[in-house]
C-alpha cells in the first residue's frame, strides 16, 4: 500500500472557521488535544448549526471521538488528557475559567459507544437521575418528564410496565434509546453521539437512526460514526478527519458526491480506512 | 428539595477536603509510631544492650531468640508453603484445589491468637509437662501455622503469572512435569517467591500472641530446641507492662530493633517488586 | 518410569497442600476437645454467663462479657475505621494526582506491617494520653450523662482499644475498597458525568452504590481483623474480668475474647481454668469462621473469581 506522503497529498486542514460564526450553536476553534505526549487533535475547527445533524467520519484513531468529547468537556476526565483551543456554545467559550464543566454537560448531552445505562438504577431512575441531582423536579412533574423523554425515544410503550426494573434488564437497542432518553430528559441544547450504533444489530440501528433525524427538530446533534452510509443517511453536514486533522467539512451531499480533497475521496470510495 | 448549583459545588469541595483529611488521619499514627519508637528507642542502643542478656540489661538474648525462632519457622514453613502453592497453581482446577484455596485464604485472615491457643492446647494434651512442652520448637511449629498459608498464597499468585507457553516449551522438550515445575516454572518466578517469603517472615517476626503460649520468653540466651527462648515481641510486651522506667525504656529499644527488622523486610519487598 | 516420577510428585504436593486443611482441622478439633470439660459442666451457660471465677472447687466461667467486649471494640473500630478507609480509598482512586497514589498507598500498607505489640506499646505510652486529654475528657465533660460515656476516663478502656483497632483495620478496609472502587467500570462514571453530576455525586450515587457489596466485603474483612486482634487490645483495654468486664460504658475497662486469653491463660491454675480459656479460643474461632466464610462469599461474588485458577 502506498503511503500518503509518497503521493504528496496535503493533509493540511482548510482553516475556514477561524472567525466566530454567529449562526453556529457550537463552534470549535483551533482545538488541539493530547493524551500525555501524544497529540490527538491538531488545530481542528468546526461549527455546528442549530437543528442540524453533523456527522464526523474518519478511520479509527483519527481523533473523532476525542474531538467529540471536547464538546462537553468529557475529554479532560481522562488522566493525562490536555486540550488547547476554544469551543463556543452560543458564542461563549465553554473552556472559560469561570465556567464549570458540570453545567456545560447539562446543556450538552452525550450518548456513548456502548449503551451504558446505570446498572444500579431502575429504568425510571436512569431517566430521572440527571433531574434528581438538582432536585428541581419531583413527584408528578418528574413522572411527566420521564414519560415524555421515553416517548421521544419511542421506548415508552415498550417499558411503561417495567419502569422499576433495572436499566440493564432491557435489550441493547432499548438500552441505547434509554441512554438517549437520559440525555434529553435534561432538555439539553446539543446532543453528542459517539458511534451510538456500533454495538447494535441492524434493526436497532435503524431505530436509532430514525430517532437521530427526529431529534434535530429540537436539538443540534453531532454524531461520530465509522459507518459512511450512516453518515450519509442521517446527517446534514459531514466532517472528515484523518490523523487528528480536519480534512474536509461541508454539506453531506457535497462531501459524499463531490469531495474537494483527494484524501476524502479516497476514504469515501473505500480505498483506505 | 432544590439542590442549588452553588450548594452542590460546595459539597463537592468539602468532600474533597474530607477525603484528604482521612489520608492525613491515617498517616499521622504511622508517623507518630515511627517517630516515638525512634526517639525513645535510640538512646537505649549500645553494644551491651544489643548483645547482653536480660541480667546484664541487654536484649541480645531476644534478638537471638527472634532470629532462631524465625529461622526455624522458615525451615518448616517455606518448603511446605511453596509446594502447597505449586499444587494449587499447577495441578488443575478441581473441587479439591478450590476448597484448599478457600481454606488457605481463610487461614491467612485468621487471628494469630487462635494459632497460639491451639498450640497451647495441643502441647498441654500431648506433651503434658515434658521439657518439650513450652519450647523453642513448639513456638516455631505454631508460627509455621501462620507462615504456611501466607507463602502458599503468594506462591500460587506468582506462579499464575508465569506464561503457559513456558511450561509447554519445557514439556515439548520432553521434560517431566515435575522437572518443568521445579527447574523452569519456579525459577522464573523467583522474585515473586522471595517477595512472598520476605513478607511472611516480616509478619511472623512481629507475632506475639502465639509466643506467649508456646515459648513463654526467657531471660537467657538459647538453651536448646527443647528449652524456653526469648523473642523481641515478648520482650517488648513484658517490659512495657513493668512499672519501672528503665524496663519501659528497654521495651522501646526492643521495639526499635523489631521495627527496623520488619520495615527493612517490607522495603526490600518493595524494591524487589519494583525491579520486576 | 516416565509416569511414576510425575505421579509421585503430584501426590507429594497434593498431600503437602492438604496442610491448610490439616491446620484447620487440628485447630477445630483441639479447641473442641480442650473445651469439653467446661462445655460439659456449664453447657450453653458457658457462652451466656457473666461470672468468671477460678476459685478452686467453686469454679464458674461465663464468656458473655468478653463476647460483648469483642463486639463493642470491633464495632467502635468499624464506626471510626470504615469511613476513614473509604475516604482514603476514594482519595486514592478518584482524586489523588497520579504521582501521589503510589506513595500514599504504600504508607497506608505500612500501617499493616507494624507489629501489633508495637501498636500496643505506642498505645500505652502515646496514644492513651492523647485519647484521655483530647477525646475522652471533653466527651465525658459534656456527654457524661449518657450511660455509654459515664465513668472517669482513664485511657485503659473499651474506647481506646476500639480506637486503636480502627487504625489497625484501615489498611485492610482501605486496600480492598480501593480495588473495589477501581473495578467500577468507567462507562458508569462517564454516563454520570455526562448528565452533569459533580465528582462527589458521581462517587456517592454511582460509584459507591455500584461497589456496595464489595465495600461490604471489605468491611467484613476489617471486622475479622478487629475481632481477632490481640496484643494492642490486651495492652489497652484494661483487662477487666467477670461482671465488671460487661461493656456498659466506653470509658470503663473491658475485655475481649482474645485479650482474655492473652492476659489470663498463663495464670490458669486448674484443668478447668485451662479448659475455660481454650473455650474462649473456640468461641473466637467460631466468630472468625463465620466472618471469614461470609467475607468469602461476598468477595467471590463481587470479583467473580471462581477459585482464582488459570482457565
Amino acid at each position: 500500500m502506498t503511503t500518503l506522503a509518497q503521493e504528496n497529498i496535503t493533509t493540511k486542514p482548510s482553516q475556514v472557521f477561524q472567525e466566530i460564526d454567529s449562526n453556529a450553536k457550537m463552534q470549535a476553534i483551533n482545538v488541539d488535544a493530547w493524551f500525555g505526549q501524544k497529540q490527538i487533535l491538531k488545530s481542528v475547527s468546526l461549527s455546528v448549526k442549530p437543528h442540524t445533524v453533523t456527522a464526523i467520519i474518519g478511520p479509527s484513531g483519527c481523533g473523532k471521538s476525542t474531538f467529540l468529547r471536547c464538546f462537553n468537556r468529557m475529554h479532560e476526565l481522562v488522566p493525562n488528557a490536555k486540550m488547547v483551543g476554544q469551543i463556543l456554545l452560543d458564542g461563549k467559550n465553554i473552556y472559560d475559567r469561570r465556567i464549570d464543566p458540570v453545567q456545560i454537560r447539562r446543556r450538552v448531552g452525550m450518548v456513548f459507544q456502548k449503551p451504558n445505562p446505570f446498572p444500579t438504577m431502575s429504568i425510571y431512575d436512569n431517566v430521572a437521575a440527571g433531574l434528581k441531582l438538582t432536585g428541581v423536579k419531583t413527584g408528578k412533574s418528574l413522572d411527566e418528564v420521564v414519560k415524555r423523554s421515553l416517548e421521544q425515544v419511542t421506548l415508552w410503550d415498550e417499558v411503561k410496565d417495567d419502569l422499576k426494573k433495572p436499566g440493564t434488564s432491557i435489550s441493547g437497542g432499548q438500552q441505547q434509546r434509554l441512554c438517549i432518553a437520559r440525555a434529553i430528559a435534561l432538555q439539553p441544547e446539543v446532543i453528542l453521539m459517539d458511534e451510538p450504533c456500533s454495538a447494535l444489530d441492524p434493526i436497532a440501528t435503524a431505530k436509532i437512526e430514525k430517532l437521530v433525524i427526529e431529534l434535530k427538530q429540537t436539538y443540534a446533534v453531532v454524531i461520530v460514526t465509522h459507518n459512511m452510509q450512516q453518515a450519509s443517511r442521517v446527517s446534514d453536514y459531514t466532517a472528515f478527519m484523518y490523523l487528528g486533522e480536519l480534512i474536509e467539512f461541508g454539506e453531506t451531499g457535497q462531501i459524499f458526491e463531490n469531495p474537494k480533497n483527494r484524501l476524502t475521496e479516497k476514504y469515501i470510495t473505500g480505498e483506505f480506512g | 428539595m432544590i439542590n442549588s448549583y452553588g450548594f452542590r459545588k460546595l459539597k463537592n469541595r468539602l468532600f474533597f477536603v474530607l477525603c484528604a483529611v482521612c489520608v492525613v488521619i491515617a498517616v499521622v499514627p504511622l508517623a507518630s509510631i515511627l517517630f516515638e519508637v525512634a526517639i525513645r528507642g535510640a538512646p537505649q542502643l549500645s553494644i551491651t544492650f544489643l548483645t547482653a542478656n536480660a541480667s546484664k540489661g541487654g536484649i541480645g538474648h531476644a534478638i537471638q531468640g527472634t532470629l532462631i525462632i524465625v529461622g526455624l519457622t522458615s525451615i518448616i514453613g517455606i518448603p511446605i508453603g511453596i509446594l502447597s502453592g505449586v499444587y494449587l497453581s499447577e495441578f488443575g482446577n478441581n473441587r479439591y484445589t478450590q476448597s484448599l484455596r478457600t481454606i488457605n485464604n481463610m487461614l491467612t485472615q485468621f487471628p494469630s491468637i487462635i494459632v497460639g491457643i491451639t498450640a497451647y492446647a495441643l502441647i498441654f494434651n500431648i506433651l503434658g509437662s515434658s521439657k518439650w512442652a513450652f519450647s523453642t520448637l513448639t513456638g516455631a511449629v505454631a508460627l509455621s501455622f501462620i507462615m504456611i498459608p501466607i507463602i502458599t498464597r503468594t506462591t500460587e499468585e506468582s506462579l499464575k503469572l508465569v506464561p503457559n507457553t513456558l511450561r509447554e516449551a519445557s514439556l515439548a522438550l520432553g521434560a517431566h512435569k515435575w522437572r518443568t515445575t521445579l527447574s523452569v516454572v519456579l525459577p522464573t518466578t523467583k522474585t515473586g517467591l522471595i517477595t512472598g517469603i520476605l513478607l511472611a517472615v516480616a509478619r511472623v517476626a512481629g507475632e506475639t500472641a502465639p509466643l506467649i503460649m508456646t515459648i513463654q520468653g526467657s531471660r537467657y540466651f538459647f538453651r536448646g530446641l527443647n528449652g524456653r527462648i526469648a523473642a523481641l515481641p515478648l520482650e517488648i510486651w513484658t517490659n512495657s507492662l513493668q512499672p519501672y522506667p528503665e524496663a519501659q525504656a528497654q521495651g522501646w529499644g526492643a521495639a526499635l530493633i523489631l521495627i527496623i527488622i520488619v520495615l527493612t523486610l517490607n522495603i526490600a519487598v518493595r524494591l524487589a517488586s519494583r525491579r520486576e | 518410569m516416565r509416569f511414576t516420577g510425575d505421579k509421585v510428585f503430584k501426590v507429594l504436593v497434593a498431600v503437602i497442600a492438604a496442610s491448610a486443611l490439616a491446620i484447620l482441622i487440628i485447630t477445630g478439633y483441639t479447641l473442641s476437645v480442650g473445651s469439653m470439660p467446661v462445655l460439659q459442666k456449664f453447657g450453653l451457660n458457658f457462652f451466656f454467663g457473666q461470672q468468671w471465677s477460678p476459685a478452686a472447687g467453686r469454679e464458674i466461667f461465663g464468656l458473655l462479657p468478653y463476647i460483648l467486649g469483642t463486639l463493642a471494640t470491633s464495632g467502635i473500630a468499624l464506626l471510626i475505621g470504615v469511613p476513614l478507609s473509604l475516604g482514603i480509598a476514594i482519595f486514592l482512586v478518584e482524586m489523588a494526582p497520579r504521582s501521589l497514589r503510589v506513595p500514599i498507598s504504600y504508607l497506608v500498607e505500612l500501617l499493616a506491617a507494624v507489629p501489633s505489640v508495637i501498636y500496643g506499646l505506642w498505645g500505652l505510652f502515646v496514644f492513651r494520653g492523647f485519647m484521655v486529654t483530647y477525646i475522652e475528657t471533653p466527651i465525658s465533660k459534656y456527654l457524661g450523662w449518657i450511660p455509654i460515656f459515664s465513668g472517669e476516663p482513664g485511657g485503659l478502656d473499651i474506647f481506646t482499644a476500639g480506637a486503636i483497632l480502627a487504625i489497625m483495620i484501615i489498611p485492610t478496609v482501605a486496600s480492598i475498597s480501593k480495588e473495589v472502587i477501581s473495578s467500577v467500570p468507567n462507562s458508569i462514571r462517564e454516563g454520570a458525568y455526562s448528565i452533569g453530576a459533580t465528582k462527589w455525586e458521581v462517587i456517592k450515587r454511582w460509584v459507591i452504590s455500584y461497589g456496595r457489596s464489595g465495600i461490604f466485603g471489605a468491611v467484613i474483612l476489617g471486622l475479622g481483623r478487629a475481632v481477632g486482634e490481640t496484643m494492642a487490645v490486651t495492652m489497652l483495654i484494661g483487662n477487666a474480668t467477670s461482671f465488671s468486664a460487661m461493656p456498659t460504658s466506653l470509658f470503663n475497662p473491658g475485655q475481649t475474647l482474645s485479650s482474655l486469653i492473652a492476659s489470663g491463660i498463663l495464670d490458669a491454675s486448674s484443668p478447668f481454668a485451662y479448659s475455660a480459656y481454650i473455650g474462649a479460643g473456640l468461641a473466637l474461632l467460631f466468630m472468625s469462621l463465620i466472618i471469614n466464610v461470609g467475607a468469602h462469599f461476598v468477595m467471590t461474588r463481587v470479583f467473580k473469581v471462581k477459585g482464582g485458577a488459570i482457565e
